[in-house]
């Protein structure tokens, strides 16, 4: 079935990586969750560019973190931290589009 | 087997600690207390400013607690990135307040290291192609380093294993690679580097790391020469493999990988296992020492002065055609003050796109209200009020089509309307140049 990652995630959360980038933290709930997600492959670079209006080549490498059950994305900021026409120093509150995304998870996984 | 403890007060030196979490630090007979007191997270301003981010008061409090407590064990206090950016004034102001700590506890030793960089360096570095942007920076160039209005470089562990090495009892460190003031003791002492810096990278949040989280309460770490320990010191919070992974990859957008001035912590061999109801236990950090070590250097320069008027939306067929009824406003502004070569014009909507902008995938709105930020900045600081108080008033009283409010478009919160939000600044230099022998001077001062 379908999982939404709003569901599936412990921690979705946004933050700067240094004032030119982005980037996002995906904590899964469960090893099986987080197994899930990586196997379905949901989760790549074309995904990210288009939920941020981005060119992929602003997104960087999307990396699993297994001892944290987490994957990060990360993407350059349009406008650098701070400067004129920011509109999120921190880049803390950049992450709600990734709620809704959806994976393939087995019943038994849940 | 031998073990070595650090304890972290807070996150940010001046963000504050409860008292009792910190004497239960102090109960454990730590070796070192190390606190970093900067980020650039709260934007350029601070660094191109040369202002603090912190409260002078709050800092005060602080230091005063952790002066007396590093006193009281005969045990150092290390103290990076100084005054929030580091740079040479954040120090000053940071060193003058622990004289006063000092001048009503008494005597110590102080270290001061500076992470001022000249300008000369870095543009002989650009010279000798030595510099490196970091991922999604452009290349530096002359006119970045002489627009800066101070550059100030990362220093990792040797500055303070120097201080320490001259007997330093407080060590006071400009910008600082955040691990390396927790790091520094352990590695002088013969700890495996990467698991020093690792818990260096954990404790330099303080209970950000402990669940429930929070910036202004203590972390102990304890490190052996197999692994590290960390736990909290209040005992509403715990410390899970969750709460301690998880605060590994914070902040950072390759979390095997961590690069710091010293080298690389290399956590693709690493664990963490929970040992009891509140500690963590990670193993299997390693390091790459850098063969060629680089330090970062940052740097801002002034982008121009801003004025902003805040304002709020009601009407339903106004909020129908905000983007229309602004697109025109900012043409009437372009056809009195030029087209935007001198000023930068922003709107910011809250509401429908306010926080992300062009980024926000949700199109239109469906609130009832929208909150209106017009934004102008520009170097002229005279053109910067016109060209707001200009837009403000257009707006105000156009007369965009299928309007039935003829009195007035905008419910202004305030009087005056315009708020003059004063300098700002852009970063403008975050790159890589080699590290040198006494890049980082050091003053020994006995206060």
């Amino acid at each position: 079935m379908k999982v939404k990652l709003k569901d599936a995630a412990k921690v979705i959360r946004s933050k700067n990586s240094g004032p030119y980038e982005l980037t996002f933290d995906i904590i899964f709930r469960t090893k099986e969750l987080f197994e899930a997600a990586v196997d379905s492959k949901v989760f790549t670079r074309e995904l990210i560019a288009g939920l941020y209006s981005v060119d992929e080549a602003d997104v960087a490498d999307i990396v699993e973190f297994i001892p944290a059950k987490a994957i990060k994305a990360t993407i350059r900021r349009k406008v650098v931290s701070g400067g004129p026409g920011d509109r999120d120093v921190y880049g803390a509150q950049q992450h709600a589009p990734l709620f809704d995304i959806e994976f393939e998870a087995k019943g038994e996984n849940l | 087997m031998r073990k070595i403890k650090v304890l972290s007060p807070t996150a940010i030196l001046g963000y504050g600690f409860p008292e009792e979490s910190f004497e239960a630090g102090l109960a454990l007979l730590p070796d070192v207390i190390a606190v970093d007191a900067g980020s650039t997270d709260p934007g350029p301003y601070y660094l191109g400013a040369g202002i603090p981010f912190t409260d002078r008061d709050a800092v005060k409090r602080d230091l005063a607690i952790i002066t007396k407590g590093a006193l009281k064990c005969n045990i150092p206090l290390i103290i990076g990135t100084a005054g929030g950016s580091g740079g040479n004034s954040h120090l000053e102001w940071c060193l003058e307040i622990e004289k006063e700590v000092l001048s009503e506890l008494g005597n110590a030793r102080l270290a001061v290291i500076s992470a001022h960089i000249d300008k000369e360096r870095v543009l002989g570095n650009i010279k000798n192609g030595e510099t490196e942007p970091l991922a999604f920076v452009p290349a530096l160039t002359e006119k970045d380093v002489e627009d800066a209005t101070e550059i100030v470089a990362q220093m990792g562990m040797e500055p303070i294993i120097r201080a320490l090495e001259n007997g330093a009892d407080i060590i006071m460190a400009g910008r600082c690679y955040d691990p390396a003031v927790f790091a520094a003791l352990p590695v002088m002492k013969g700890y495996p580097t990467g698991l020093a810096l690792h818990m260096g990278k954990i404790l330099e949040c303080a209970a950000i790391a402990a669940d429930p989280g929070s910036g202004s309460d203590c972390m102990m770490g304890v490190l052996d020469d197999n692994g590290f320990e960390v736990f909290p010191l209040n005992p509403i919070r715990r410390c899970t493999e969750m709460s301690v992974a998880a605060h590994t990859l914070y902040e950072k957008s390759n979390p095997y990988l961590l690069h710091g001035p010293d080298g690389i912590i290399d956590l693709k061999e690493c664990s963490f296992k929970q040992i009891d109801d509140i500690t963590v236990r990670v193993e299997g950090t390693g390091f790459i020492k850098s063969e060629k070590p680089m330090v970062k250097i940052e740097g801002a320069r002034l982008a121009g002065f801003r004025t902003i008027s805040i304002a709020g939306i009601r009407d339903p067929i106004m909020i129908d055609g905000i983007d229309v009824i602004l697109e025109y406003v900012r043409e009437t502004a372009e056809q009195r003050y030029g087209a935007a070569d001198n000023y930068i014009l922003n709107f910011r909507i809250y509401g429908k796109n306010g926080v992300m902008g062009d980024n926000e995938p949700v199109e239109g709105t469906l609130s009832h209200e929208l909150g209106l930020i017009i934004d102008v900045v520009a170097m002229d600081r005279k053109l910067s009020e016109s060209v707001c108080s200009f837009s403000r008033s257009t707006l105000l009283h156009y007369g965009y089509p299928g309007r039935i409010s003829t009195a007035g478009n905008l419910a202004f919160p305030y009087s005056p309307s315009d708020i003059k939000a004063g300098a700002v600044y852009e970063f403008c230099v975050y790159h890589l140049i080699p590290m040198e022998a006494k890049m980082f001077p050091m003053e020994i001062l006995e206060v």
